[in-house]
């Protein structure tokens, strides 16, 4: 209890932090930090395959395209002449709702919640004979009885990847950031 | 507002307040990288709520121990029909020999997240192979400046 505590006190804290720092260098780090942290609560949190996820993608992976993007633009944000109190004003009134449909929700942990009571038990029943011995039900869950959204999610990536090297792909007179700019597409 | 009210739906609040902050971030600021660090915030936050509304109190990950998944094949079918569907789902095998029962935290919302957080990861790099795109034709990453130069045009 008092480690989750203080995890979700520090995703708090880290997320002010980012709305509130200048440099976009520190920025990124904070938000490395963030999924970390993140991971971390979701290890207690009885998901060690989302945790692990989040770290290696989210802590891992977009950080360093984050700072391969920064590399190529420019790690000093402009501070914003608009006054925040719009903004504030919008995110306090969304916020003050989704707070007000907390309140009925089911407790933290709570085992007769609908989303635990209101699935097929089968799931994790038959997923072990189902996959031959597989001891984790989230993979048999994500490869097998889920497995066109995991193909699904596949064709997304594939999209996005031949997305991004179209982007960043440039006629034939520039060949020099071609060669560049490809192999960084490739890599993604 | 008990002090088990509280603890139970302080979780709740703490993504609430996640979320919200990422939207701030959004709407807020005018650098685009700091747009994409604000959804990446709100997506996280996202990914919390659905795998803390899957966790179940002295429940364990949902990965069955090598001990019982040696003989659970065999007890398969004689365990599952007496098993009463609507009692406590996430208990889920009921060991004849020893009868130990294992609670395990709900499956599905891990599943359906896994996939969110991946194809969030392909949006960010999509995202970002934009910003750079327009770093090169604008020579800057913040909105406004963008807005003022297309309207000069």
């Amino acid at each position: 209890m008092l480690v989750s505590v203080s995890i979700l006190t520090l995703l708090a804290v880290t997320a002010i932090a980012i709305a509130r720092i200048g440099d976009l260098w520190a920025a990124v780090m904070f938000t490395g930090i963030f999924s970390f942290l993140g991971a971390s609560w979701m290890l207690i949190l009885d998901a060690p395959d989302v945790a692990f996820t989040e770290a290696a993608v989210g802590a891992g992976i977009s950080t360093v395209l984050m700072l391969g993007t920064l590399a190529l633009t420019g790690k000093k944000e402009k501070p914003t002449k608009s006054s925040p109190i719009v903004p504030l004003f919008v995110v306090g009134v969304t916020g003050a709702a989704l707070i007000y449909g907390t309140l009925d929700m089911p407790h933290f942990g709570d085992r007769h919640s609908p989303v635990q009571t209101r699935i097929d038990p089968g799931f994790v029943e038959k997923s072990q004979p189902d996959m031959h011995g597989l001891p984790n039900v989230v993979t048999g869950l994500l490869g097998s009885y889920r497995g066109y959204d995991t193909l699904g999610e596949t064709a997304v990536i594939f999209t996005a990847g031949i997305a991004v090297i179209l982007i960043l792909r440039r006629e034939p007179k520039e060949k020099e950031t071609e060669r560049s700019t490809g192999k960084k597409g490739k890599s993604l | 507002m008990t002090l088990t009210e509280f603890f139970g739906l302080y979780n709740y609040w703490i993504v609430v307040f996640l979320m919200m902050t990422g939207f701030y971030i959004v709407i807020a600021r005018r650098n685009m990288i700091k747009t994409v660090i604000g959804l990446n915030i709100f997506q996280v936050s996202v990914v919390l709520l659905y795998v803390t509304m899957g966790k179940v109190t002295g429940g364990t990950a949902p990965i069955i121990p090598p001990g019982i998944a040696g003989h659970s094949d065999g007890e398969h079918a004689s365990s599952h029909g007496s098993h009463d569907a609507h009692e406590v789902v996430d208990h889920a095998h009921q060991h004849a020999a020893d009868a130990a029962e294992i609670i395990y935290s709900n499956p599905l919302p891990s599943v359906l997240m896994l996939t969110a957080i991946v194809v969030g990861i392909a949006t960010t790099a999509l995202a970002l192979a934009l910003i750079v795109r327009i770093s090169e034709d604008y020579g800057t990453i913040e909105e406004d400046e963008i807005l003022l130069m297309d309207r000069r045009q």
